[in-house]
């Protein structure tokens, strides 16, 4: 008879990628603070909950003074998840973790915000087709972020739940919750649904809530898609 | 084999110590080895509702810290002999419930009964959690208007992430229960049809159980409604559902406000 020997299994992580907004400081601090503050009060709340990275590479900055930064921002609701372009010494300081490798995505307008003059969009470069394909129907309380690419959804997603896609999203069942496509800069994706009940709809950061969908449209099939900076919706049929 | 059950919501007061006690003595009726855990530590209620709030000497809490042997703190019913209550704590809270503790309660009870129901609190911390834990199968019970069933929605993505089964990348089997449907209600369009719940949770059905004075009359003297008065329109809904649970294949009946008969035939397939 053979041996039996209990081999012990190595444990699992899984990886995951998440999208964080980047701020990205200026010197005077000072001064980049109160335009924050400013870019904040039109958009309230934006940023709670959600993760920010600080992009500290062109700000000279010692540990203390970021630790305070960090302390300003948090006094505004801002949670910093990481840091990125200091020096590896800073990582020893009880700051946040020091974050690098990260991919860059176009900048973000924050919702309400007037828009900027129009830059024209750099081109992208060519990539693989990406898309995610879920099965089931999405519940309230879940959250569905897939930057790289399109969304499909088979089935419905419920109120309070949320799909957030770099490309476009495609929902065959009913849209009760929030569905936010081109969420890393990508005014073209658009928004499927067989349905719509949503509580908001964004294209990149663009949005119309609930109130603001025409009762028209409400119980039917729609797009939405973006020209300009406004969020148009129509019937599909 | 047994299974494990979580009676669970989200929401608080649509029903769910109701349809514990009411399934756990239906299926006991019917012959089957069952035990009600009360999960909803420091708010207990499933031992007033089984009429044995007067012989709770230990419970859970105690089980799990080893206060007491499990069999000490199991009460059984004074009418149906094959049907058990394992109490919750009133003077502890949903922190005294450990991960460990839980499971080893559940495997032990596992050997010794057919159907083991676990009444979950309101809510989606701790205690409801670890009352979805170990369950092969959850009975979600709805209400028909939309808070209730948006929290729903929200405790089946929990059955689909939190749970033991979901961990090892396998299903808990899911039940609608509709609860205190109201027909003149739903006819006047005050309440969501249920089309419309089935629609938004599409989830199968495993039953629809009137809104009835019978069920607060039989909590008041401590006794699950299916015992009460079994041919009242809530007990006999609470026996098909139970019937359903068991596999069998039982005709969906929507209760109509027609003198307590039930009508109209419903062409829904059961879970
Ligand atoms: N079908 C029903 N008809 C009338 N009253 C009901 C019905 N089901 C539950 N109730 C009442 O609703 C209240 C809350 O029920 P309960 O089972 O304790 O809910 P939960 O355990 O979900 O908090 C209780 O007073 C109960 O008697
Ligand atoms: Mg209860």
């Amino acid at each position: 008879m053979s041996s039996v020997h209990v081999q012990r299994r190595s444990m699992m992580f899984r990886a995951r990628s998440f999208m964080a907004f980047v701020f990205t400081p200026q010197p005077p601090i000072v001064e980049w603070l109160t335009e924050l503050d400013a870019s904040l009060e039109r958009s309230t709340g934006f940023f709670v909950g959600h993760p920010v990275v600080l992009d500290l590479a062109g700000v000279q900055l010692s540990a203390p003074a970021i630790a305070h930064l960090i302390a300003n921002l948090e006094e505004r609701k801002i949670r910093v998840l990481g840091i990125e372009g200091v020096e590896p010494e800073v990582g020893e300081t009880g700051l946040p973790p020091i974050l690098r490798g990260g991919r860059g995505t176009r900048s973000f307008e924050l919702p309400e915000s007037q828009p900027a003059a129009a830059e024209p969009p750099a081109p992208l470069p060519p990539q693989k087709p990406a898309s995610l394909m879920i099965e089931d129907p999405v519940r309230s309380g879940q959250s569905v972020v897939f930057i790289d690419g399109d969304v499909t959804v088979l089935g419905s997603v419920g109120s309070g739940a949320e799909i957030v896609a770099g490309g476009s999203i495609h929902i065959y069942g009913t849209l009760r919750g929030r569905a936010m496509a081109g969420a890393a800069g990508n005014a073209r994706a658009r928004i499927f649904c067989h349905r719509v009940e949503a509580e908001l709809l964004a294209i990149n950061s663009y949005y119309k809530t609930a109130e603001d969908i025409e009762d028209s449209l409400r119980h039917g099939p729609a797009q939405a898609w973006l020209e300009g900076d406004v969020l148009k919706m129509a019937a599909l049929n | 084999m047994a299974q494990v059950l979580v009676v669970t919501s989200g929401k608080g007061g649509v029903g769910k110590t109701t349809s514990t006690a009411a399934l756990g003595a239906a299926l006991a009726h019917d012959g089957e080895k069952v035990v009600v855990i009360d999960f909803d530590v420091g708010l207990r209620n499933l031992d007033l509702v089984m009429g044995a709030e007067r012989r709770v000497v230990f419970d859970l809490i105690n089980v799990i810290h080893g206060v007491a042997k499990l069999h000490q703190a199991l009460i059984r019913d004074k009418r149906l002999e094959n049907l058990c209550l394992l109490p919750a704590s009133q003077t502890r809270d949903k922190d005294a419930l450990t991960e460990e503790g839980v499971a080893a309660v559940i495997a032990e009870l596992r050997t010794k009964f057919d159907w083991i129901i676990c009444d979950s609190p309101a809510g989606i911390e701790r205690g409801a959690t670890l009352a979805m834990r170990h369950a092969d199968a959850a009975i979600i019970v709805t209400n028909p208007e939309v808070s209730s069933v948006r929290d729903s929605d929200r405790i089946i993505g929990l059955l689909d992430s939190k749970t033991a089964k979901a961990e090892r990348g396998e299903r808990v089997e899911k039940h609608l229960l509709i609860t205190r449907y109201h027909s003149s209600r739903a006819a006047r369009g005050e309440m969501l049809s249920i089309d419309d719940v089935l629609e938004i949770l599409s989830t199968p059905l495993l039953g629809i159980i009137p809104e009835s004075e019978e069920v607060l009359r039989a909590s008041n003297i401590g006794s699950p409604v299916t015992l009460c008065n079994a041919l009242s329109a809530p007990a006999r809904a609470y026996f098909d559902a139970a019937r359903r649970l068991k596999g069998d294949k039982v005709p969906m009946i929507v209760p109509s406000d027609n003198r307590g008969i039930f009508n109209k035939l419903f062409g829904r397939k059961a879970a």
